[in-house]
């Protein structure tokens, strides 16, 4: 190779790459940035597009009633990213909302993009509050900036081992999870409070999150005469996995977690969903104690709310009560009130521990009743 | 931009004072244009091409395809987090981890590359790629029955690179200049890949080059000649496998938490892109191909955004773009312009040669039951 | 006893349907020494083809019974998959017959990468459920449960071998193949359209992938895009095992692989005291795949070939 004609080639790569990019403007005095992330592309796109639609029906309520701020009027603005479930976007959108003057963010959706994002926030010093991460490790981190307004996988996991063993009246009980972040959480929290309430684990099996074959690891548990299999993981693999049980002749409940308590699941799995119970940390919205009302507000602004919505919606709430007392919206300002937090939200009452996460994390168990999930009840 | 260029061709120095110049300048010019994502962007750039230099010397040099070089990528990255970070509560110094992480990955080189010595070409890919997705699989459960990863949950609160006092974690503010910690890890991975680009083009017109150049022509007719084909082609698997460690300390480093979730055989593909449309075998290809292949998507982004703000809601989703245009980047690669955008010379020649003596040397290897 | 009977059964399920893909890789490798890395996609397409016909059916005559219902998307998606086999090959893989030989390969890597894709665009990321349709007759053998289906998806596997073995061994195409694989240049010199064979070969196994497809989705009540990859490595290892290039090799080592991968996904977890569990049932595959091919590249029926591997 002639190095001087790579020199060539290079430079005028580099000169088109830094040209590409002009004219960015200032913005004046009295508007306050807040950044908003999740996935906006990808298969998460009407998930991250509720978190996103939540936060902005929360901040255009607020700009109407009028925000005063150290004796002025200012004005929310809210900046939409696009994490793409991806933990390496994540650090990238996470960079960019820094740049741009984000005094706090709301985000991510993911555990996975939450927690590689966080150190970002954390050393520019803005406060994040995620309204849907709930890996453990996210709060456990020792970061003054990270909060979160939804119960964690622990305080999920909890809620249903105890269920299982108390409301259900498991003895026997067969764990599988799928090796994701989410799944191995859930079921080793639930593994612990299952035991802690007397239950005794007779197997702990494994899959993944691209499986469709579960008939080796359920014949393997039938072999242990369970009488509940709790599976930690998604839909895609619960659908199939409630089938394959019935089909083998499992004569066990299934138990699940948020991933499972959707509708997908109920077409996946078919028939054969009947009589499963999952749960999904929070309040189903016709029960918070704002629910129907809030429903109506944002339905009317961003159609049918899909998941978290009402999650990104407090998120920004109890954002801008911190910034209240402070009478500030400088970040170091607002990071010392948020632990004071006391707020009535839509998903209910908020309170923070010293980690960041809410202690009145509610769950509320679903089972399936003719093809339909319905509300069992709800367990602090 | 070619005629502005041109009288650079006959002043190689003032080329390279201005490409020096330019790449000192450039998280600045980018910082100023595009915003500190962007020099984020540039960062990760730098990782991948590091990453495509190592699997270019398996690949384009030696003639090996190796479908799951990711997997040294991520023995780097987590040798990183277990030697630096709360995990195990060691704390050593990023210069003690970086070449320790080099080594093992080199090492696991060997060790995945021995057993594969007699394979070549398809079956060589298919069993590389399976180690690849082992060793993501061992890392995805090797929390029980001893915690050594941590498992699906990742290694967290790995520690940035420090130096002296100086950590590249945090904004350097010096005489008035401002240096986020994107910039300081603009420089540092900058410095690696030009080591790295030196060792891989010395590696090239060596001895080593040349005999792992034969092997990827016709190994039987290296063998004939001498070469020790056997070691060669360890050699290649353990070079190629120590930058792929390099890089996956300096990712660990950089991010600050991994999980097996980076580490997926859709990374070794997307390098094997980078090289293919670069050039293989030819490391300004290789680099072009890496930056193109990381800037692109977060280029794509934009139509995303662009969507938002015209239209209110995404028709075409970026990210489904992204995957369709690289798998159609290397069918119409491989079709039209087999050599990549920037082919070695010889590369080249290899190509054109259609009906020549090329041809009948391919033959020879499809007729291999003869 | 019950229970080894059970994953035996789930075995020899799963063998067949990997036997099944595994066919189309043993034909195309055995003639193009090419591992067909988009064989598993086409399965992939043929599950969905079939799918939205049987969708678009049931909304149309919601009274016709289930297994013609069925059938019909089998009978759609097998042209599908045979049109889709013959594009693939004509457009990405003939140009590059005499390139080098890494050329043909990353080219397959990314047609699996296009079609992938293209399905998502199509059909969407959401998992695609197979309607109940078919009926849930179970028996019990033994203690091990057994359906009809699994019943059809075993005795299917082995009637579309033994069609395969037929054409092969004694008709005149099959001769054709047989030559081609040999010597392509000498196969030309003899008469042999040599391209037409090379169609002909990707054609019937992108049909016995859509019978597959259907199978596969009709079998675990899904289909979603990204199903065709692992499926297709598992296949191509299982064709390894056996003897690449070799029929019953096929056969042999999908079924093979598929009771390895039950027992192994259901036993090792208590032979080793758990520390080896169903968490690595996929490995198993890849160890299988290497172990073969470091002592023994020629498979387990395959002839010993220089030069093969």
């Amino acid at each position: 190779m002639t190095f001087h004609k790579f020199a060539i080639s290079a430079l005028s790569l580099a000169l088109a790459f830094s040209l590409s990019g002009c004219g960015k403007t200032e913005d004046a005095g009295n508007v306050i940035k807040i950044g908003s992330v999740a996935p906006l592309t990808g298969p998460q796109t009407h998930i991250g597009k509720d978190n996103e639609n939540g936060a902005r029906l929360a901040v255009d309520e607020i700009n109407a009633k009028g925000l005063m701020l150290g004796g002025r009027k200012v004005k929310l603005e809210l900046l939409g990213e696009d994490d793409q479930a991806e933990p390496k976007a994540a650090t990238i959108v996470a960079q960019k909302l820094v740049d741009a003057g984000v005094v706090a963010v709301i985000g991510h959706l993911n555990s996975g993009t939450t927690i590689p994002a966080s150190r970002i926030y954390h050393d520019a010093g803005i406060p994040q509050i995620s309204p849907s991460a709930t890996a453990v490790a996210y709060t456990a981190q020792g970061y003054n900036t990270a909060w979160r307004v939804m119960a964690n996988d622990a305080q999920q996991g909890k809620a249903l081992g105890r269920f299982a063993v108390g409301k259900m009246g498991a003895k026997k009980i067969a764990i599988i999870d799928d090796r994701t972040a989410y799944g191995q959480g859930l079921a080793d929290e639930f593994e612990k409070a299952a035991t802690a309430a007397g239950g005794e684990i007779v197997a702990h099996e494994f899959t993944n999150d691209r499986a469709t074959d579960f008939n080796a690891i359920l014949t393997s548990i039938k072999g242990k005469s369970p009488d509940l299999v709790f599976f930690g993981g998604m839909d895609p693999q619960g659908g199939p996995m409630a089938k394959q049980l019935k089909r083998l002749g499992l004569n066990a409940r299934l138990l699940g977690g948020d991933g499972m308590q959707n509708a997908n699941f109920l077409k996946l799995a078919g028939a054969d969903a009947e009589g499963v119970v999952a749960s999904s940390p929070g309040l189903p919205i016709d029960s918070m104690p704002g629910g129907p009302d809030f429903r109506k507000r944002y339905e009317a602004k961003h159609g049918p709310i899909q998941l978290y919505a009402p999650y990104a919606y407090d998120a920004v709430n109890v954002l801008v009560d911190a910034m209240k007392r402070a009478n500030s919206a400088v970040p170091a300002k607002v990071l010392a009130e948020l632990p004071k937090t006391d707020l009535q939200g839509v998903s209910g009452p908020i309170k923070f521990d010293a980690k960041g996460d809410t202690t009145g994390g509610a769950v509320t168990l679903y089972e399936v009743k003719d093809g339909a999930w319905k509300v069992l009840e709800t367990v602090k | 931009m070619n005629r502005v260029l041109e009288p650079l061709r006959a002043r190689p120095l003032l080329a390279f004072a201005l490409l020096a110049a330019l790449l000192a300048a450039l998280p600045f010019l980018v910082g100023a244009g595009l915003g500190n994502s962007w020099v984020r962007v540039l960062d990760f750039a730098l990782l991948y091409v590091l990453l495509a230099i190592g699997l270019n010397i398996v690949v384009g040099y030696a003639g090996l395809l190796d479908l799951g070089y990711i997997a040294f990528y991520a023995l780097g990255a987590y040798l990183y987090a277990w030697l630096a970070s709360p995990h195990f509560g060691l704390h050593l110094p990023f210069w003690a981890v970086l070449p320790i992480g080099a080594a093992f990955a080199g090492l696991f080189g060997v060790l995945l590359g021995a057993p594969t010595l007699r394979l070549r070409g398809d079956y060589l890919a298919i069993v590389t790629l399976g180690f690849g997705e082992i060793i993501r699989i061992f890392m995805n459960n090797l929390n029980a029955p001893f915690n050594l990863t941590n498992g699906p949950q990742g290694m967290n609160l790995i520690d940035p690179v420090k130096l002296g006092g100086l950590s590249f974690g945090k904004t350097l503010h010096f005489h008035g200049l401002t240096l986020p910690s994107t910039y300081l890890y603009y420089y540092l991975f900058l410095a690696f890949t030009l080591l790295a680009m030196f060792v891989a083009l010395r590696l090239r017109d060596s001895r080593i080059g040349r005999a792992w150049a034969a092997i990827r022509e016709d190994e039987i007719a290296a063998a004939a000649m001498g070469i020790n084909t056997r070691d060669m082609k360890l050699l290649a698997f353990a070079m190629g496998a120590t930058f792929g460690g390099l890089a996956g300390g300096l990712f660990a480093a950089f991010q600050g938490f991994i999980s097996p979730e980076s580490f997926t055989l859709w990374e070794s593909i997307l390098v094997l892109c980078m090289i293919v449309l670069g050039g293989m075998g030819n490391i300004p290809g290789v680099i072009l191909g890496a930056v193109l292949l990381t800037v692109i998507p977060e280029a794509l982004r934009y139509i995303g955004d662009l969507q938002r703000a015209t239209l209110g809601h995404v028709v075409v989703d970026p990210s489904d773009l992204r995957m369709l245009l690289f798998g159609t980047a290397l069918v119409a690669m491989m079709l039209f312009r087999p050599a990549g955008l920037l082919p070695s010379r010889q590369r080249k020649r290899e190509f054109a040669a259609e009906d020549g003596v090329a041809a009948q040397e391919q033959s020879s290897l499809y007729d291999t039951k003869a | 006893m019950d229970i080894f009977l059970q994953q035996l059964v789930n075995g020899l399920v799963l063998g067949s349907i990997y036997a099944l893909v595994a066919l189309g890789y043993t034909m195309v490798y055995g003639i193009l020494e090419l591992i067909n890395f988009a064989h598993g996609e086409v399965v992939m397409i043929g599950a969905m083809v079939a799918l939205s016909v049987i969708g678009a059916l049931m909304g149309a005559a919601p009274d016709l019974p289930g297994v013609m219902v069925v059938l019909a998307g089998i009978l759609v998606a097998i042209p599908a998959c045979m049109a889709l086999a013959f594009g693939i090959e004509k457009i990405a893989y003939r140009p590059l017959r005499r390139a080098p030989r890494l050329a043909p390969l990353i080219t397959a890597i990314g047609v699996s990468i296009i079609l992938q894709n293209l399905a998502m665009l199509i059909w969407g990321r959401q998992y695609i459920s197979f309607p109940p349709l078919l009926p849930r007759a179970s028996f019990e053998f033994f203690g091990a449960h057994i359906t009809l289906l699994q019943i059809v998806i075993v005795a299917l596997a082995l009637t579309i071998m033994a069609g395969l073995w037929l054409l092969v061994e004694k008709t005149r195409l099959g001769r054709a193949m047989r030559a081609t694989a040999q010597s392509r240049e000498v196969a030309q010199l003899m008469g042999v359209n040599v391209d037409r064979v090379i169609s002909a070969t990707f054609i019937i196994g992108a049909a016995i992938a859509a019978i597959a497809g259907v199978m596969v989705s009709a079998y675990y009540g899904l289909a979603h895009y990204y199903m065709g990859f692992m499926l297709g490595l598992k296949a191509f290892s299982a064709a390894v095992l056996g003897g690449i290039g070799n029929l019953f090799g096929a056969m042999l080592g999908g079924l093979l692989l598929g009771v390895i991968e039950a027992l192994g996904a259901g036993y090792i977890g208590d032979l080793t005291g758990g520390f080896l569990g169903s968490h690595y049932q996929d490995v198993f595959a890849f160890f299988v795949l290497i172990g073969v091919l470091v002592f023994r590249p020629s498979g387990l029926l395959g002839e010993r070939v220089a030069n093969r591997a």
